[in-house]
């Protein structure tokens, strides 16, 4: 989950990282009162996409009245496609030097690792190796002030510079680990009047920890309704915009259902890994999702491993009995208690295939209207 | 021989008495694995299958002679019970669960690395050596015994080809899931060696998908080997930026596409298949040039 700049923000207060003084609004109410006192402002929209002050989703104002307009201005804009409801409003500061810090996961090396440019303010993809530093982290000795001197060093820091720099990784990692994040990167991390600080905020928390932090996290949601409803069965979903509803077990062969379909020409609706061991109740209601996106066939590709044929086939029964389903179905069901599931389905007169080749086949050309309604 | 398991592999499941633990116990148990013992703490003096039950993996492993572990453990407890299994001195160690946090897994395979344990997954179905024993979540009837070596990412998706493999004739000598999370403790380019040091291995069968790097850096080790290597990758047709069900699935900043990924495995002399039934043709082909 990827978390807003001013709730990135909040988290690097709490661990003792200092940014601009600033407050987040969701309308333009209050921003006269809170500008005051504070001169030359940004305002800056909340999305999650980057680049967004290229897309006009940063503003500067000089007095509390143009704060208030270029808030509520953004407020009614939309950056990259994505509607903005709150902006933060900060002093604007006076900056020296603009340099770049991240801690993320690299899955090859099987560690954290400390990313560090001299160069920030700009997209760290755009910048060549040569002035990226990265360094591994033991997770049993952590960012210990040492690791922060030395990426210091390595970024040719000096002095009073190299200890603010320590201190502020040494926190950072200490975020890092404390909220199970993917990443934490601040970009540009600024010295203004000789002291660092964090302009900008991306923390990105790892969902499948989500369980330990129930009060401390705020939810921030841009998925769709259905998204949503699958993501609390534990289903991962993606909507696409073909016509063939796809659920299939195990995010693989998904994905490789999804390019058979594209090979016989038809087009998926979705991305729907219904996951391993999903039982009769939570198939169930996978279906029901995928019903609701008025497919023109539904094709299932169940090779059962953890998952179980008969559940799945009894999902379909179940589903079938309670709604009806008007749209035809394709079930391939193959691997543990396949005997039982398709007795099943024979019995409520359900066709369903052995090899995948078949299953699409049939659904890509149901799907293309060639062949009338299955059930 | 095989890689990783065979028939002296004596194993310990861990989360034995749960609805999956069970189930899967019986399926190893009728495959030929040797269960020895299992774990669930409060569940000590049971037995599952006839398989004895502990509390802890210190007294399974000082009652039987253990030297694999697969768990079967809901994801917030995996970090705890793979720790257990390795400070109890298992070196093998399957982690079948989903879903289990990324920070687990770091500090999981940070002690890996010390105490020199292999991983498998998180997120995996699991090894298995046809013929000799099975560890994990995969159908029992889709395998055989022979030369073709299997690893993938994803576990579906290597059912499908093991399958077609067996159906034309193809056997394997071992079959490896190394996960669909972020941080997994084998990757392709630790199981690749093991597949060309293995006497019973002929030829590699690689099953990757889109997304990170993983694939372009086996293919590194591809263009030294003297085994052939055929390659199916998944997700030719997924758009770039959606996360398609693995965390590391996804498509970023131009990097880790399909193309790439076929272009670096072609060059390193791999042959591709582009749908996953064509596999099975392709091995026969580089088996019959006896390379």
């Amino acid at each position: 989950m990827k978390l807003f700049e001013y709730m990135g923000k909040k988290l690097f207060k709490k661990f003792d990282i200092a940014v601009p003084k600033g407050e987040v609004f969701f309308s333009g109410e209050g921003i006269e009162q809170f500008t005051a006192r504070l001169g030359d402002v940004v305002v800056k929209s909340q999305v999650l996409s980057g680049g967004r002050g290229k897309a006009g989703g940063i503003k500067f104002a000089s007095t509390p009245g143009e704060a208030r307009e270029a808030a509520e201005e953004l407020l009614r804009s939309e950056v990259k496609g994505c509607p903005v409801k709150a902006v933060l409003v900060e002093e604007k500061l006076p900056i020296d030097r603009e340099l770049y810090l991240a801690v993320t996961v690299d899955g090859a090396l099987k560690r954290p690792v400390v990313i560090a440019s001299a160069d920030g303010g700009v997209d760290i993809e755009a910048l060549p190796e040569d002035k990226i530093v990265k360094i591994p982290v033991d997770v049993h000795i952590g960012v210990q002030p040492h690791l922060g001197r030395e990426t210091a060093r390595q970024l040719s820091l000096a002095g009073d510079y190299l200890k603010q720099f320590t201190d502020v990784l040494v926190k950072l990692y200490r975020l890092f680990r404390s909220y199970d994040c993917e990443l934490v990167e601040i970009n540009p991390l600024a010295i203004s009047n000789g002291k660092f600080i964090a302009v900008d905020a991306k923390v990105t928390v790892d969902d499948e920890a989500a369980f330990r932090y129930p009060a401390d996290l705020p939810a921030v949601d841009e998925r769709t309704e259905r998204e949503k409803r699958a993501h609390e069965l534990g289903i991962s979903y993606v909507e696409l915009c073909g016509d063939i509803a796809v659920m299939a077990n195990g995010a693989g062969i998904t994905m490789a259902t999804l390019d058979i379909i594209n090979h016989y020409g038809g087009t998926p609706r979705n991305f729907m890994d219904a996951g391993g061991g999903a039982g009769t109740e939570a198939t169930a209601r996978a279906l029901e999702i995928l019903l609701s996106t008025r497919p023109k066939v539904i094709l299932a590709n169940i090779f059962g491993g953890i998952t179980r044929c008969d559940e799945v086939a009894n999902a379909f029964v179940q589903v079938k009995e309670k709604l009806g389903i008007s749209v035809p179905l394709v079930i391939r069901l193959m691997g543990t208690n396949e005997k039982e599931g398709v007795r099943i389905l024979q019995r409520q007169n359900i066709e369903s295939f052995r090899t995948v080749q078949e299953a699409v086949a049939k659904a890509v050309e149901l799907a293309a209207g060639r062949e009338g309604s299955g059930i | 021989m095989a890689v990783i398991i065979n028939e002296n592999t004596r194993v310990l499941v861990q989360g034995i008495t749960g609805r999956q633990g069970s189930f899967h116990t019986k399926q190893m148990l009728d495959y030929g694995t040797r269960v020895v013992a299992g774990v669930t703490p409060g569940r000590g003096g049971q037995r599952v299958h006839g398989v004895p039950v502990y509390d802890t993996v210190a007294e399974a492993v000082s009652n039987h002679d253990i030297n694999a572990s697969i768990m079967f453990i809901p994801a917030a407890g995996v970090k705890d019970a793979a720790l257990e299994a390795m400070v109890a001195g298992i070196k093998t160690v399957v982690i079948i669960t989903e879903h289990v946090p990324l920070h687990d897994e770091l500090d999981i395979m940070a002690y890996a690395e010390k105490t020199s344990t292999t991983i498998i997954g998180p997120n995996t179905f699991g090894i298995i050596s046809p013929g000799r024993s099975k560890m994990g979540i995969m159908p029992n009837g889709i395998y055989k015994p022979g030369p073709v070596g299997l690893v993938a990412r994803s576990g579906t998706l290597s059912y499908e080809i093991a399958f077609n493999l067996t159906g034309a004739g193809l056997g394997q000598s071992t079959v490896i899931g190394l996960g669909g999370d972020r941080v997994v403790g084998m990757s392709f380019t630790a199981v690749l060696p093991m597949f060309e040091e293995d006497p019973d291995t002929k030829a590699v069968v690689l099953v990757g998908e889109i997304g990170g790097s993983a694939e372009e850096e086996a293919a590194k080790f591809i263009a030294g080997m003297t085994k052939p290597v055929v390659a199916f990758i998944a997700g030719s047709s997924a758009p770039p930026g959606k996360r398609m069900g693995h965390a590391g699935a996804i498509i970023e900043r131009g990097r880790g596409t399909f193309e790439s990924k076929i272009e670096a495995l072609t060059s390193a002399g791999a042959k591709v298949a582009s749908l996953p039934w064509e596999v099975p043709d392709l091995v026969k082909g580089v088996l019959s040039r006896g390379n």
